[in-house]
C-alpha cells in the first residue's frame, strides 16, 4: 500500500499539438519524397568531400534524434564514393538547450557518443532542420567541452529560415520558406520507418 | 516518461518506470564524467544546499560532485561547527534553508523522517541522503544501476543482502530499488539484526530471509554486504565482532558459492576484516569502486530531474513540441 | 430554571449520564503552555465529560495534600467539567519512596497514579498495592516494561520495519499487565490498568477477571479507532477501507504516543473488550502539547494525543459498524469509570449528543490548547450538543453558556 502523497503534478496528456486550435484548419504537403531525401544526402556527401579534401581530419557528428541517423547516412555515402571510414559520433544537445529552467520539465536525456578525440579535426555537425539556430548554438557548446575542433561545419536536411541566432548552414539538402507558425516534419526510415518531409501550415480562413 | 516528482525522499512508492527512467539518465551522465571537460551546463543559475546533520564525507562529495558537473552552485550546511551542532532545531534550520533560497536540498539526518519534515516546509526540491534508519534512495538506485550494469535485466536474479539490516537505510532502500526491477532479495544476518516482523514472516513482496549466509550464498547472482557497527555488540546484540565475522563475514570461500562471475557490492565505507574480508573487497568480483562513480551519476540524473521543476508552476510539464525547435 | 431533557431527547439526540474521564492531563501546575486547569476543563465540557481525573505528573508532583487541595480548588474555580485529583503513588514520581497515600486520599485524592511512568520496583508496587487498600482508592498503573521498550518510538511491527523507526514490541505492555495481575492478586489491592492497547493485555485482563482479581482496565479512543499505519501516513480509521484520498504524510509527530497506536488485530481485541465488559472503561489519556513539543523530528517529539473532545466521535464510529453495542461504550464512559473510582454518577450531570453531526476537526475548533490530534484536517461524526451540571446548562450547541445566558431566554 502507498503510504505517503506522492508530490507529483497533474500529468499532461496531449502534446503540444498546435492542429488543436480551433478554428484553424490545417494543411500538409510533401516538401521531399524518399527519392528526394536520398539525392539531398547524397549530394549533402558529395559537397562535403568537395570542400574538405584531407579526409583524414574529417569527422561527422549527427545531433539527436534523426541527425545522428543522417550522419550515419552521410558517413556510409563518403564510404562508398571514397572507400574511406570518417569518423562517426552522435551527440545529445538536451543539457545544454538555453530553455531548460522555462519549460518547467525534464526532457529525457540521451548518452552522447564520441568514440574519438575532436581535437583538430574538422567536425561537421548534422541535423535534419536548421530552423532558429538554437540547437546548433548548443550542440557547438556541448562539441567544445569534448576537445577543440580545428573547424565545425553544418549539414541540415531542410534549412526553414527564421534564424534567431547568427547561425548559417555549410550544406543544405534543401531550402525550404517557411512562416515561422508552421511545423516541418522530417521523416526518417531508421526512426519513423518511411523517407519524407512534410510541412504542416495553418490555412487562414 | 514524463518526471512528475517533485522530491526524492523514498523509492518504495516508485513504480519500474521511474526507476528505469532514473536509470536511462544515469547512463547518459556517466558519459559526460567521460569527457575531457567533466562538466554541462543544464543547472547553471541553481543553487544546490547539502545539509548533512549527520557526519558524512562519501555521500557528500558525492553530491557535490553531481551538482558541480552539472553547473549548479553549492552551499554546505554540514553538522560540524554548524548551529545544528549548537542545537539548532530542525525547525529553525528549515527556515534558514528557505531563507538561502536553495532550488535543491540534500540532507543526511540521523532521524528518520526528518526529509519529509523539510519537504513539507519548503518551496525547494528534497534529495534525501539518508535518514536515520529509513532510506538512502540514492544508493539505492546507484546500487540498482550498478547491477543492471552487470547483470542485465535483474529479473528473476537473486540478491543477497547481507548484515546489519534493522538499523540498514541501505538495505530497505535496496530492496525498493531492486525488487520493482524484478530481483528476488534474501536477507541475510544474525536474528537480532533483522527487524522482528521481518524475520517472523511479514516480509515485503519479493524479499526473503535465510539466517545461514552459506545456504543463502548457493547460486546467488550477487551479494550486497552491509557495514556493521561496532556499538552493536555494546548494545547486546551481538556476542562479538569476532563471531559475526566468522558466520557473516563475506570471504572467498563464500564469495565462490555464488554463481561464477556474480559480482560483490558494498556501500562503503568498509570494516575490513569485519563483514567482508579484504580479499573479497579488492577481488574481481568487486564493484565497490564501480559504484562510487555510478553515485555521482546517479545523483546527476536526479539533480537534473528535480532541478527542471523547481519554480514550476503545477500543470506545467507540457511535454515537448514533437519537433524540437532546430 | 434548567432545559428541558425530554425535548432534546424528542430532536432525536441521545441523552445520557454526563461522561467521567478516568485519565487526563491538565498540565497545570508546570506546563501551562500546553494546557491548563481551566482550558483542560472547558475542553472536557465540549467532549462530554461532566468530570475528569486529573494525572499528577505535573511540576511539582502533586504527592502532598497541600497540593491535592490546591488543584482542588482551581478545578472548582475553572468554570468547566469537575475535576478530581489522583495523586502519584511515590513522591516526585520518582519510583523510590510510597507517598502518604492516606493523607491524600483524605485530601480528596480519588486514586493514586505515577501515570507518564511505571512504579519499576515491583516491591515498591507490591507495598504500594497492599498500603492503598486502607485507602479504599484504586492504584492505577502506566503498565510498560522501560528496557524492552527502551528508545521505541512507535508500535514494533511490520510498519516500524519499513519506517526504519524503533519499536515498543507488545511484550513490553504484555510483561508488565501480567506482573500488575500477580501482585494484585497477591496483595488484594485493587488495581486499575490503564489505556492497554494490545491483544494480549486484554486477554490477559480476561482471564485474571474470570480468577476474580480485583482488576480494572480502560483504553483510549484512539486506540480503539487507529493503527500503526497512521504513523506511515494513513488517516483511514480501523473500520475504514485504506483509500489514497485517506493519505497524509507518514512520520507525523501527531500520532506519537505512549502506548503507540497498535496493529488492527489489537484494535479489534480492544473493541471486543469492551463489548463483552473486559474493558471497564474508556479513559482519552488527553495529553496536549504546546506546538514547540511536537512540530520536531518524529522520534524527538513529546508522546501524547489530545483526545477529550474527539472522543466521542472516535468511539461512535466502531459502534457504528457494530463492533460493540452503544449500550456498552456509554457504560464504559459513564458508570464503568465510576465503579473503577468507586462512585456515584452525579444525578444532575447529563448530555446530549447528536450521533450523526458532523463537523471539521481544527485547531481553532478545539478548545484545548493541544492542538496535537492525528485527525485534524478530518471530519467525524458524532458531537455534544448539550451539556447540564447539577441541572444548569453548562453548554448549548457548540458553545459555552452560564445558567444565567440560559435562563434569559
Amino acid at each position: 500500500m502507498r503510504f505517503h502523497r506522492t508530490y507529483t503534478s497533474p500529468s499532461a496528456t496531449t502534446f503540444n499539438d498546435r492542429s488543436c486550435e480551433a478554428g484553424k484548419e490545417r494543411q500538409t504537403t510533401t516538401l521531399l519524397e524518399a527519392d528526394d531525401v536520398r539525392r539531398a544526402i547524397t549530394r549533402i556527401a558529395h559537397e562535403i568531400v568537395e570542400r574538405d579534401r584531407d579526409l583524414s581530419a574529417l569527422a561527422i557528428v549527427g545531433i539527436r534524434a534523426r541527425g545522428d541517423a543522417l550522419a550515419a547516412r552521410i558517413q556510409a555515402a563518403i564510404r562508398a564514393n571514397e572507400g574511406v571510414d570518417v569518423p562517426l559520433g552522435a551527440i545529445d544537445i538536451t543539457l545544454y538547450r538555453d530553455d531548460l529552467t522555462r519549460i518547467g520539465y525534464a526532457p529525457v536525456v540521451r548518452e552522447s557518443e564520441i568514440p574519438f578525440s575532436v581535437d583538430g579535426r574538422v567536425v561537421v555537425l548534422v541535423d535534419d532542420v536548421l530552423f532558429t539556430g538554437r540547437t546548433i548554438r548548443a550542440a557547438m557548446d556541448a562539441l567544445v567541452d569534448y576537445g577543440r575542433p580545428r573547424a565545425i561545419r553544418l549539414a541540415v536536411l531542410v534549412d526553414r529560415g527564421h534564424r534567431e541566432l547568427p547561425i548559417r548552414a555549410d550544406f543544405v539538402g534543401k531550402n525550404v520558406p517557411t512562416a515561422a507558425g508552421d511545423d516541418v516534419r522530417v521523416h526518417l526510415a531508421e526512426v519513423d520507418g518511411r523517407d519524407e518531409v512534410e510541412v504542416v501550415t495553418r490555412v487562414h480562413a | 516518461m514524463k518526471w512528475s516528482r517533485r522530491h526524492v525522499l523514498d523509492t518504495d512508492d516508485w513504480s519500474r518506470d521511474e526507476i528505469e527512467t532514473v536509470l536511462d539518465q544515469t547512463r547518459a551522465m556517466i558519459e559526460i564524467l567521460q569527457r575531457p571537460i567533466r562538466r554541462a551546463p543544464p543547472l547553471r543559475g541553481r543553487t544546490v544546499i547539502l545539509f548533512f546533520a549527520e557526519a558524512s564525507t562519501r555521500t557528500r562529495v558525492s553530491f557535490e560532485l553531481a551538482a558541480k558537473a552539472l553547473s549548479a552552485d553549492v552551499t554546505n550546511i554540514t553538522a560540524s561547527g554548524s548551529s545544528v551542532e549548537k542545537g539548532e532545531s530542525l525547525y529553525d534550520t528549515v527556515r534558514t534553508l528557505e531563507a538561502l533560497g536553495g532550488d535543491v536540498v540534500v540532507m543526511r539526518h540521523a532521524s528518520s523522517g526528518a526529509p519529509y519534515f523539510v519537504a513539507e516546509r519548503t518551496d525547494a526540491a528534497v534529495i534525501n541522503a539518508g535518514d536515520g534508519w529509513h532510506a538512502h534512495p540514492t544508493q539505492g538506485l546507484l546500487d540498482a544501476y550498478t547491477l543492471r550494469d552487470a547483470l542485465g535485466d535483474l529479473d528473476g536474479k537473486r540478491v543477497v543482502v547481507v548484515g546489519d539490516v534493522l538499523h540498514s537505510r541501505v538495505a530497505r532502500s535496496d530492496i525498493n530499488t531492486l525488487v520493482p526491477l524484478g530481483a528476488r532479495l534474501t536477507l541475510s544476518g544474525p536474528p537480532t539484526l533483522i527487524p522482528m516482523a521481518w524475520r517472523c514472516g511479514q516480509l515485503p513482496p519479493g524479499v526473503m530471509y535465510e539466517s545461514d549466509l552459506d545456504k543463502a550464498l548457493d547460486g546467488a547472482d550477487a551479494v550486497i554486504a552491509l557495514r556493521l557497527q561496532r556499538e552493536r555488540q555494546e548494545s547486546g546484540l551481538l556476542p562479538s565482532l569476532r563471531e559475526y565475522s566468522r558466520v557473516w563475514g563475506l570471504t572467498l570461500d563464500r564469495v565462490a558459492r555464488m554463481r561464477p562471475g556474480a559480482p560483490v557490492m558494498h556501500p562503503g565505507p568498509m570494516n575490513e576484516g569485519v563483514e567482508i574480508d579484504a580479499a573479497v573487497a579488492h577481488g574481481s568480483r568487486s564493484l565497490i569502486e564501480k559504484q562510487v562513480t555510478n553515485g555521482v551519476a546517479v545523483r546527476m540524473a536526479l539533480l537534473y530531474l528535480l532541478a527542471a521543476r523547481v519554480g514550476a508552476p503545477d500543470g506545467a510539464g507540457a511535454p515537448a513540441p514533437l519537433e524540437e525547435r532546430a | 430554571m434548567s432545559v428541558d431533557r425530554r425535548a432534546l431527547e424528542a430532536k432525536g439526540y441521545l441523552v445520557v449520564p454526563g461522561f467521567i474521564d478516568l485519565h487526563a492531563h491538565l498540565r497545570e501546575p508546570g506546563f501551562e503552555d500546553s494546557e491548563t486547569i481551566a482550558t483542560g476543563a472547558k475542553a472536557a465540557l465540549r467532549g462530554g465529560f461532566t468530570t475528569v481525573c486529573a494525572m499528577p505528573n505535573t511540576e511539582p508532583t502533586i504527592d502532598s495534600p497541600g497540593l491535592v487541595a490546591e488543584l482542588i480548588a482551581r478545578g472548582g474555580a475553572a468554570g468547566g467539567a469537575r475535576v478530581l485529583p489522583i495523586a502519584s503513588i511515590t513522591r516526585g514520581r520518582k519510583g523510590r519512596e510510597l507517598s502518604d497515600l492516606v493523607e491524600l486520599a483524605a485530601a480528596g485524592a480519588v486514586a493514586f497514579s505515577d501515570d507518564g511512568s511505571p512504579v519499576e520496583d515491583p516491591r515498591l508496587f507490591r507495598s504500594a498495592l497492599e498500603y492503598a487498600r486502607v485507602t479504599g482508592r484504586p492504584v492505577i498503573e502506566h503498565p510498560q516494561d522501560l528496557a524492552l521498550s527502551a528508545k521505541g518510538v512507535m508500535h514494533e511491527g511490520a510498519v516500524s520495519a519499513r519506517l526504519g523507526l524503533p519499536g515498543m514490541p507488545a511484550a513490553a505492555e504484555e510483561t508488565a499487565v501480567a506482573r500488575g495481575i500477580a501482585l494484585a492478586k497477591m496483595s488484594g489491592g485493587r488495581l486499575h490498568l490503564t489505556h492497554l492497547s494490545t491483544a494480549g493485555s486484554i486477554e490477559l485482563v480476561r482471564r485474571a477477571k474470570a480468577e476474580g482479581a480485583p482488576i480494572t482496565c480502560d483504553v483510549t479512543p484512539h486506540h480503539l479507532a487507529m493503527t500503526d499505519d497512521w504513523v506511515a501516513g494513513s488517516r483511514a480509521f480501523a473500520w475504514e477501507v485504506p483509500d489514497e484520498a485517506l493519505q497524509g504524510v507518514p512520520y507525523d509527530s501527531s500520532t506519537k504516543v505512549n502506548p503507540p497506536l497498535r496493529g488492527h488485530a489489537d484494535v479489534r481485541a480492544l473493541w471486543a473488550g469492551v463489548a463483552d465488559g473486559t474493558v471497564d472503561a474508556i479513559a482519552t489519556d488527553h495529553a496536549p502539547h504546546a506546538s514547540v513539543k511536537k512540530e520536531v523530528e518524529f522520534d524527538q517529539a513529546a508522546f501524547g494525543i489530545s483526545g477529550l473532545e474527539t472522543a466521542l466521535a472516535l468511539v461512535l464510529g466502531g459502534v457504528r459498524v457494530h463492533w460493540a453495542p452503544i449500550g456498552a461504550v456509554i457504560d464504559a464512559l459513564t458508570i464503568g469509570p465510576a465503579r473503577v473510582l468507586g462512585i456515584d454518577l452525579v444525578e444532575d450531570d447529563w448530555i446530549a449528543i447528536d450521533r450523526d453531526a458532523e463537523w471539521l476537526v481544527t485547531a481553532d475548533e478545539l478548545q484545548s490548547k493541544g492542538k496535537n490530534t492525528p485527525v485534524l484536517g478530518r471530519t467525524v461524526i458524532g458531537r455534544v450538543v448539550h451539556v447540564s451540571m447539577a441541572g444548569e446548562a453548562r453548554l448549548r450547541g457548540r458553545r459555552e453558556g452560564n445558567a444565567e445566558a440560559v435562563g434569559r431566554r
